[in-house]
């Protein structure tokens, strides 16, 4: 690849996020009901993962296919917190007393500490991520094999959760909060409170990507990315680099999830397996995985057209989302972003930048047979 | 001893239907690093393919010989329609075809609620299937026991085919070096197609197989496509020995793990187990050397 195209501008990222925040922050609680407000929210932590799939997958081009793990671990930590917080000092939740035999197990019992649950919610997918990250790219396990052992994990999760019904609500997961950190969930007040909470934390996770893919790590990131032997060979070790990128994901995945709790007031299985784990990707690809807003943007988007097909077209939306994933991927691997480069190349005597959003690495024009047949041998040959 | 027995049976049949699955994935996934994730929707295919011969045909004795060569062409032919359609385009970008298989599977996976309906149908098993054998005093269902017949036959034919044919020799030569098969005059591209009909094959016939198990549902697919990922990756992607080894050794350690432990705890420790064996060999079992960088 040339340095053309490896070089990066850093102009133009501020204006799109700037729009971002007036669209979120500004117009959408001006125009948009309760109800709508509530559900925007409910995308806005599915966007927040998607920020962090951006990093991992868009930059790092590692596939990971299971950060419903990481979504659900921050949601459960949430949600057992809020069932604990609405028992009462030293109560039991609900559930439990349905289920099991009413006494709270005692790894529930640190998560009664609101601060507690935050540390919890923040630094375990941090520790599963470091610890699965340092086994699996130090071992140098790669592209489809990391995919389907991320994928894996996810799976065995929500297998596990199912399983568990006394202590994690089985498959019908936690519902029914009634309050968050002393405010009453009820209240329409709080319910915005929570929605400008989750896209606040949102446009904070854009703008925190925004300064990392300009330091030294994003660009490290990008290289092993593209050529991650080429690096191995400069001296830098590469597992470090996607060590860092697949904890930071991890984190921003549970930031996601826990947030996700109180907004949409119930946590699943399903919000965490296979499904849902690919579900997050769907956004990130839409949007374009390497832009700096495509992976929110993408995220959000899907969120929208998921609800307003479903109301519209019950049954649909496995259809649209199929869809989406054939096309997108075939037709335009950097998402929306691609597009608006495309346009933005049409337009270069305006002086317009938004090119800068093409994600590198993804392959532009068609690679020639023989390049194909050649990566394809040393594949195999690798095997 | 007779425990011991079950949870071997157990373990073998489970890990037959986990090889039927797999055989044609490591097929695919070995040759052109394809990664269907749509290979689930032709087993469902295959499963669907067992249930219309049913409605079809009305001696069950004879349904299910009849839905086996069918349900291979089926899973064949939609194999052939998405490499034909789809992945033809995609070859030099192979992880991104997990996506794009995937979003295919949701479309087939729709397209088989809206024509068969979201509830479960059920296929009536041959009466010759009915009822169990007893073997050193334990009765071995006869359901299971013709699966693990039909995993041992299509494994032989397979390796038969790979061995004895030119079509066979031709893809092993792909496999091995791309460029060398093509400058001795193999069509990679025919040979990839071929792949793709014999892989997408042996899904549908393990479509077929899995009505004797259990009723088929449009997400019946998704419940054993990552598992069967996992033993292909476990296995050596493109090896069929080590899939074989892989598919059986995942297939007792499940089902040892659940007679000790419960279902669901079983699954996870085996994934983690999984997990901890890419360790010591990060290739799978078997794997070639090489000081390749790729």
């Amino acid at each position: 690849m040339s340095m053309k195209t490896l070089r990066i501008k850093h102009s133009s990222p501020y204006v799109g996020w700037l729009l971002l925040a007036v669209a979120l922050l500004v117009l959408a609680p001006a125009v948009l009901s309760d109800f709508r407000l509530g559900l925007l929210a409910k995308y806005c932590c599915y966007a927040i993962a998607a920020v962090g799939i951006g990093l991992a997958w868009g930059r790092g081009g590692m596939l990971v296919l299971g950060q419903g793990l990481y979504f659900g671990i921050g949601a459960y930590a949430m949600a057992m917190h809020l069932k604990l917080a609405d028992a009462g000092p030293g109560g039991v939740p609900d559930f439990m007393a349905l289920y099991g035999d009413a006494t709270v197990p005692g790894w529930w019992e640190p998560l009664r500490n609101g601060g507690l649950a935050v540390v919890v919610i923040l630094v375990l997918p941090a520790l599963v991520a470091g610890l699965l990250g340092l086994a699996v790219f130090k071992r140098r396990i790669k592209g489809a094999y990391f995919a389907i052992l991320s994928q894996a994990l996810a799976a065995a999760f929500a297998i596990l959760l199912v399983g568990q019904v006394k202590t994690t609500g089985g498959a019908n997961g936690l519902n029914n909060f009634q309050g968050f950190f002393g405010y009453a969930l009820f209240d329409p007040a709080n319910k915005r409170m929570l929605y400008f909470l989750a896209a606040g934390i949102l446009l904070v996770s854009i703008l925190a990507m925004a300064w990392l893919y300009r330091t030294r790590f994003g660009e490290l990131l990008v290289a092993v990315r593209d050529g991650e032997e080429r690096v191995r060979f400069l001296g830098t070790d590469p597992a470090n680099v996607k060590l860092a990128a697949y904890v930071i994901a991890a984190v921003l995945a549970s930031i996601g999830g826990a947030l996700f709790v109180p907004i949409a007031g119930i946590v699943s299985p399903d919000d965490v397996g296979v499904v849902a784990s690919i579900g997050l990707l769907a956004g990130v690809a839409l949007g374009g995985r390497a832009s700096l807003l495509g992976p929110a943007v993408g995220a959000l988007l899907i969120g929208y057209a998921e609800t307003s097909l479903s109301e519209a077209f019950p049954g649909s939306w496995s259809y649209f989302q199929g869809a989406l994933f054939v096309l997108v991927i075939l037709l335009l691997p950097g998402g929306l972003a691609q597009l608006l480069g495309l346009i933005g190349r049409a337009n270069a005597h305006r002086g317009s930048s938004v090119s800068d959003h093409i994600p590198r690495g993804v392959p532009r024009g068609k690679q020639s047979e023989t390049e194909i047949a050649r990566s394809a041998s040393e594949e195999a040959a690798a095997r | 001893m007779d425990a011991l027995l079950a949870q071997v049976f157990t373990g073998v049949s489970a890990g037959a239907v986990l090889l039927l699955i797999a055989l044609g994935l490591t097929l695919t996934f070995g040759q052109m690093g394809v990664i269907n994730m749509a290979h689930g929707e032709f087993i469902m295919a295959g499963a669907y393919t067992a249930y219309v011969v049913s409605t079809i045909v009305a001696s069950t004795e004879l349904s299910l010989l009849i839905a086996l060569p069918a349900g291979f062409v089926v899973g064949g032919l939609l194999g052939l329609a998405l490499e034909a359609s789809v992945l033809r385009w995609m070859y030099a970008r192979p992880l991104d075809t997990l996506l794009v298989t995937y979003g295919v599977g949701l479309l087939l996976q729709q397209v088989a609620r809206d024509i068969f309906g979201a509830p479960a149908k059920e296929v009536p098993a041959p009466g010759w299937l009915d009822g169990s054998i007893p073997i050193l005093g334990y009765d071995f269902p006869l359901t299971r026991l013709f699966i693990i017949v039909l995993a041992g036959l299509c494994v032989a034919a397979l390796l038969a085919v790979l061995r004895f044919t030119a079509l066979g020799r031709q893809i092993r030569a792909t496999v091995g070096n791309r460029d060398l098969a093509e400058t001795i005059g193999i069509s990679t591209r025919r040979t990839d197609r071929a792949t793709f009909f014999i892989g997408s094959g042996l899904a549908g016939v393990a479509g077929v197989a899995l009505t004797l198990l259990g009723s088929t549902g449009p997400n019946l697919g998704t419940s054993y496509i990552v598992q069967a990922f996992l033993v292909v990756v476990v296995g050596g992607i493109g090896h069929l020995k080590g899939t074989i080894v892989a598919a059986l050794g995942i297939g007792l350690l499940q089902a040892f793990l659940a007679h000790a432990l419960t279902g669901s705890v079983a699954q996870v420790i085996v994934f983690l187990a999984i997990v901890a064996f890419l360790q010591l060999r990060p290739q799978g079992i078997l794997s070639v050397r090489t000081r390749s960088l790729a």
